[in-house]
């Protein structure tokens, strides 16, 4: 039972305490590229959940064999491995999909938010908590990128997942949510914000 | 002609930092002081343009030779990490002084997704290799010049007076936002 409550509490921890993005500020790349708009958004926090998962089950397996010294170097050969097959299947699948994320599902390798998770924990607990707290972080990750292409997507063309909210003649989108000095933006006014609750609510004032 | 538009395109129109996005963690870190701001700026101008050469060699002579697109995405960040180690035992050795004033930063490119992004970028686009060492030029041009330009307003910034909640990242990613608009501007210099 007492284990069930730890289990929950580290996959908690990867959503909100210790979020990867709001908190931590790791992993920004695919975060500002892919949250232009909510499908791409989806896609890259599924894979980049698929890759952490199975690479902190992979590193937590190998953790006892693998000696200190060449320990990043096995970490990122694992991470690349789950890449590739997270990229081909895009490919084979959703090759729609995997044209508009373009070298961005190959960048999640360096994704220093997957090499932290297996850095900080995955080296130094078993499997299931490994995965617990993956799959928080992942969950932690693609919630906030939804987030940010949500209010992107709508004020940059007027539409959620492709389909019209706002139409042209009622409100003019904002092109430039769509570009890239929009995602910057977005970002620091949503940890801005997200900071104003969490810590200094009250105190700023 | 095609060699000067890739290597404008690389350093100020496609700007891998504020256009693509890529190396942002580096961005974000290390410009806070303008020396070592421009200390990483030229270590990783240096592993870029070597990086350029590394990859479209392994490319060319490896992966399309023998067919093996599915090692592409390993192969190149293991060619990344080992060249990285090279550079700084050659540092270490012929320049003590430099590998001083580099120190932290040289290990931290392995991990700098614009080295890698531009290695994927090379091989996506079919650059030649003339081609592939300008974009790798370019691009880490780009990189030191966006990193000057970002930690030489942060400097200023230690004066002004931010909210309490916007402090650190968040005014720092609004700067970047400004700055990316900025550039946007140059995209008129060239329709690549």
């Amino acid at each position: 039972m007492a284990d069930d409550k730890s289990l929950f509490s580290v996959f908690k921890n990867g959503i909100w305490t210790e979020n990867t993005i709001t908190v931590i500020v790791l992993g920004m790349c695919p975060t500002l590229a892919t949250s232009n708009s909510a499908s791409g958004a989806l896609a890259m926090g599924l894979a980049a959940t698929f890759v952490i998962i199975c690479s902190s089950a992979m590193v937590s397996m190998v953790r006892n064999i693998v000696p200190g010294g060449v320990r990043i170097a096995a970490y990122v050969l694992i991470m690349a491995t789950f890449v590739t097959v997270a990229d081909f299947y895009l490919q084979a699948f959703f090759p729609e999909m995997s044209k508009v994320l373009g070298a961005y599902v190959a960048l999640i390798v360096v994704n220093c938010m997957i090499l932290a998770r297996a850095e900080i924990f995955a080296c130094k607990n078993g499997i299931a908590p490994s995965m617990a707290d993956a799959l928080g972080t992942g969950i932690g990750f693609t919630w906030v990128l939804l987030v940010l292409s949500f209010i992107r997507e709508i004020l940059g063309s007027g539409s959620i997942f492709g389909f019209v909210i706002l139409s042209e003649n009622v409100f003019n989108p904002w092109v430039v949510m769509i570009l890239p000095p929009g995602a910057f933006i977005t970002l620091g006014l949503f940890i801005g914000g997200i900071n104003y609750f969490t810590k200094h609510r009250g105190a700023s004032r | 002609m095609r060699l000067i538009l890739i290597f404008i395109s690389a350093a100020v129109v496609n700007n891998f930092v504020l256009a693509y996005f890529l190396g942002i963690c580096p961005f974000l870190g290390v410009s806070k002081r303008l020396d070592t701001a421009v200390n990483m700026g030229f270590a990783t101008t240096f592993v870029m343009t070597l990086t350029a050469v590394i990859t479209w060699l392994l490319n060319e002579y490896v992966i399309i030779k023998f067919n093996l697109p599915f090692l592409q995405t390993v192969s190149y960040i293991i060619a990344i990490a080992a060249l990285v180690q090279f550079v700084e035992m050659f540092i270490k050795k012929s320049s003590p002084p430099l590998y001083r004033s580099l120190g932290i930063y040289l290990p931290l490119i392995t991990t700098n997704c614009a080295v890698l992004g531009l290695a994927l970028f090379a091989s996506l686009r079919e650059y030649s290799f003339i081609e592939s060492v300008f974009f790798g030029v370019g691009t880490g041009v780009g990189f030191t010049l966006a990193l000057i330009v970002m930690s030489g307003i942060r400097e200023e910034l230690d004066f002004a007076e931010i909210p309490k909640s916007l402090q650190g990242v968040p005014i720092t990613l609004l700067i970047a936002g400004m700055l990316a608009l900025a550039f946007m501007g140059f995209a008129g210099l060239l329709s690549v």
